[in-house]
């Protein structure tokens, strides 16, 4: 065993193992113990600093719990109108071409009052990120249904679980504009845990590195949980999640450049 | 460098106006009576010569989203519409107003409520002037009477919309963009290069982040916001009002109109005349701020007072609120999409006087 | 001077840009124009209609119900717009198709039978022309050379070679109209 080590002897910068990225700002995070958008927001700053676009970037917030996204990543903003975040991303990029645009939604922002704006966003093939954080619920206006919220599950306005023959089946947005020619690179991920994370950020650098060579709409989904609405704590909502969001929102890449797939199948190709 | 005479329509006037103006970018859905404007847009290719961005939206509510992500990063952009199309840009309207950002919105009025009609009005004054959307504000609101004024306001707006930071309404109508008059172009002016400081561009380091929101979570601190707004409102009504004035010299009668119920009076003011009749135009061209000051001196000379406009009495209210109680003052204009004939105002006129 | 004109007919007639020709003469000529045509799916009895006002002075309302000329070339037009022609104005129109001609005496009638005319010449579409010959011929208000440069303006280059076709139509347009 070491001998036992002062607190000024761990603060040393080598013995480190976790410190606030430069990107984030002081501000103390407005999210409930728990919640999935504070390591989306780190992993996001993180790669906008690591890749040096602090001044090139113009980061859309939405409507909902991340309305106050702005306050948080050191980087200039724009805060939209529900659901309209990939309108004002498509006009800023298409004004400033060589600024890194993105956009950073919700559920209920992008897949229901937002749906007409993403899906044709996409469907252009603008050249901005889209980053979706689908937590199967609204947070921000305390838990009501939102078009991601799965077959039977509670919320404030389906108190006895989602009957999809009333309320409609949940809305797979992002199978939906893998569909669309416009966009380059879909993926679906998570962030609860180390390995999806970094999983998320290697999609975040890809999609930055895409945005680059103006190859079109790259679109991440990250699947996340809801622990104060799904009344849960925070280990017990990461649990929920995998056993019932990832069977209906599977994790992976839903579309990926072509290049990668030709990479893929010579290399299928030759382990035959 | 000398202006081009052309024979264009209102509708193109404004387009080639905006391409001249330094526009960066345009975004728009189609829509009658003012669908000429994308059109003829898409025609003139202006991204391959000044780089402007032209842009058909997926609707509306798309289109002035554009118009608040492109201002919010210091450029001239605008946007087109008719009546049914303005009132689902009035969501991206009251942010653009809240976030006190600058850009041009163009209505070429048809009648309405609902679907309505494709031909002319101006019921969309309220809507225009008022506010339109939720909360307390207010756009600058030009109301182009000719093809001319349709180019030339253009890069008034801008200019006022940049001054103030805010949103410029230009209210025209069906009749003034669809018919074709002489206008006198601009020379192609540079689009700008020079970013304001408010601007979204990207942070360097040398400066604190931009945030461009419409939102407050504290109340104080709104309220103060909301202050600031009607300031700003009361300097534009001390400094940016326009009017044009047609023979009130010795008018007795005075016809308030503006837009293509201005034409018509002028037509009318001359029949009237003709038969002796002393009456007079006064022609608000910025319908916020209104000419309040001017018609309420007019007041104390004139016998009577008439709004002239192609909708149920709306620009009356404020034509009442000028002159106080000085003057009686009466309403009267077709709607529907009817155009209010000349004779008919005459008409109308001599009912009230009794002459 | 101020001449307020209506030219009203079916749609597809050439209502419309017979207008534009007068207007963009106009201009040629240094006048005050404005042209105001029905627009939209027409819901006004099947007729296209277009007032076109030439003047030397600033031009006021550009919609007006009375008119110094009507050039009528429908039935439909002929019965909204008869009534519309300022005492002492003209009324020109194309007999084609006409079960009820003009009845009015208080202004004076012409007839060009454009269409016909058109058909002998071998080419439709240059009916327009041919019925502004007549208007021209009637009412010297534009100088036929500033029509052809108002063409010339307003055509397309590819078209410029029609343009020799278009100064015949005007030209018999000239010889054939007649007071009723």
């Amino acid at each position: 065993m070491a001998e036992v080590t002062g607190i000024k002897e761990i603060i040393k910068p080598e013995n480190l193992v976790y410190k606030k990225t430069k990107l984030m700002t002081d501000k103390v995070l407005s999210y409930c113990p728990g919640c999935g958008h504070g390591t989306a927001h780190r992993i996001l700053a993180e790669i906008i600093d690591e890749e040096g676009l602090q001044s090139e970037t113009i980061g859309i917030c939405p409507v909902g719990c991340s309305v106050l996204l702005y306050e948080f990543i050191d980087i200039d903003w724009q805060e939209a109108a529900h659901g309209r975040a990939p309108a004002l991303a498509t006009a800023i990029k298409r004004l400033l071409p060589e600024k890194f645009v993105f956009t950073y939604q919700g559920d209920g922002d992008l897949a229901a009052i937002g749906t007409a704006e993403t899906i044709h966003a996409c469907n252009r093939g603008e050249n901005i990120l889209i980053i979706f954080i689908n937590n199967g619920i609204y947070g921000m206006t305390g838990g009501q249904m939102a078009p991601t919220t799965l077959p039977g599950m509670r919320s404030s306005t389906s108190p006895y679980g989602r009957d999809v023959k009333i309320m409609g089946n949940p809305l797979k947005m992002t199978d939906i504009v893998a569909t669309l020619l416009g966009t380059y690179y879909v993926t679906r991920q998570s962030v609860h845990t180390p390995a999806n994370v970094k999983k998320t950020k290697k999609a975040m650098r890809k999609a930055v590195q895409y945005q680059k060579l103006n190859k079109g709409t790259c679109f991440i989904e990250i699947v996340s949980n809801c622990p104060s609405n799904w009344k849960m704590t925070p280990v017990q909502s990461n649990k929920w999640m995998e056993e019932n969001m990832f069977p209906y929102y599977p994790l992976g890449d839903l579309k990926i450049p072509a290049e990668q797939i030709t990479q893929k199948t010579s290399n299928s190709e030759k382990n035959d | 460098m000398e202006k081009e005479l052309r024979l264009m329509k209102g509708n193109e006037a404004v387009a080639e106006a905006a391409i001249r103006a330094g526009t960066d970018g345009y975004f728009g859905y189609p829509i009658t009576p003012q669908s000429e404007i994308l059109e003829y847009l898409m025609e003139a290719k202006p991204y391959e010569t000044t780089g402007m961005v032209v842009l058909q939206a997926e609707s509306e509510v798309a289109a002035i989203n554009m118009v608040y992500g492109g201002a919010a990063c210091g450029k001239k952009v605008m946007t087109t519409s008719s009546s049914p199309g303005i009132s689902l840009k009035q969501e991206g309207i009251t942010y653009i107003a809240g976030a006190e950002l600058p850009c041009l919105i163009v209505n070429v009025v048809r009648g309405g409520p609902g679907l309505g009609t494709i031909q002319p009005a101006q019921s969309d004054y309220f809507q225009a002037t008022k506010g339109g959307g939720h909360g307390d504000y207010h756009l600058i609101v030009l109301a182009p009477a000719s093809v001319q004024e349709m180019a030339d306001f253009v890069e008034l707006s801008f200019d006022l919309a940049f001054k103030y930071r805010n949103p410029v309404m230009m209210l025209s109508d069906g009749a003034i963009g669809q018919m074709m008059e002489k206008v006198w172009l601009s020379p192609q002016k540079e689009r700008s290069k020079t970013v304001p400081g408010w601007a979204t561009t990207g942070k360097p380091p040398t400066r604190e982040r931009i945030i461009i929101t419409s939102l407050d979570l504290d109340p104080n601190a709104q309220e103060r916001f909301n202050q600031k707004l009607v300031a700003k409102y009361n300097e534009i009504r001390e400094k940016e009002v326009r009017y044009e004035e047609f023979q009130l010299e010795d008018a007795e009668y005075i016809l308030v109109a503006y837009g293509t119920s201005a034409r018509v009076c002028q037509k009318s003011v001359q029949l009237a005349r003709n038969e002796g009749i002393k009456v007079g135009l006064l022609r608000p061209i910025t319908l916020f701020p209104f000419p309040s000051k001017r018609l309420n001196e007019l007041a104390g000379k004139a016998k009577m007072m008439f709004s002239i406009e192609m909708s149920a009495g709306q620009m009356v209210e404020d034509v009442l609120l000028s002159v106080n109680g000085k003057v009686p003052v009466y309403h009267f204009g077709r709607m529907g999409g009817i155009v209010t004939a000349p004779e008919e105002v005459v008409e109308f006129l001599k009912s009230k006087i009794g002459g | 001077m101020t001449e307020e004109i209506i030219i009203a007919g079916f749609g597809g007639q050439g209502v419309l840009s017979m207008g534009k020709i007068m207007a963009y003469s106009g201009v040629m000529q240094d006048m005050e124009v404005t042209w105001m045509p029905s627009y939209g799916p027409e819901m006004r009895g099947g007729t296209a209609n277009v007032i076109v006002i030439l003047s030397s002075d600033r031009i006021s309302s550009p919609i007006i119900k009375h008119f110094d000329t009507a050039i009528i070339l429908n039935q439909q037009s002929l019965d909204k717009f008869e009534s519309s022609v300022k005492q002492g104005g003209i009324l020109i129109y194309d007999s084609n198709g006409i079960t009820r001609h003009p009845e009015r005496k208080d202004i004076t009638i012409y007839r060009v039978d454009a269409a016909e005319e058109a058909g002998k010449m071998g080419n439709p579409k240059i009916f327009n022309m041919v019925v502004l010959g007549g208007f021209l011929k009637v009412k010297p208000i534009i100088k036929i050379e500033n029509v052809i440069k108002g063409l010339k303006k307003s055509l397309p280059e590819r078209y410029h070679s029609l343009i020799p076709m278009n100064e015949k139509a005007l030209q018999r347009g000239t010889e054939i109209i007649k007071k009723v």
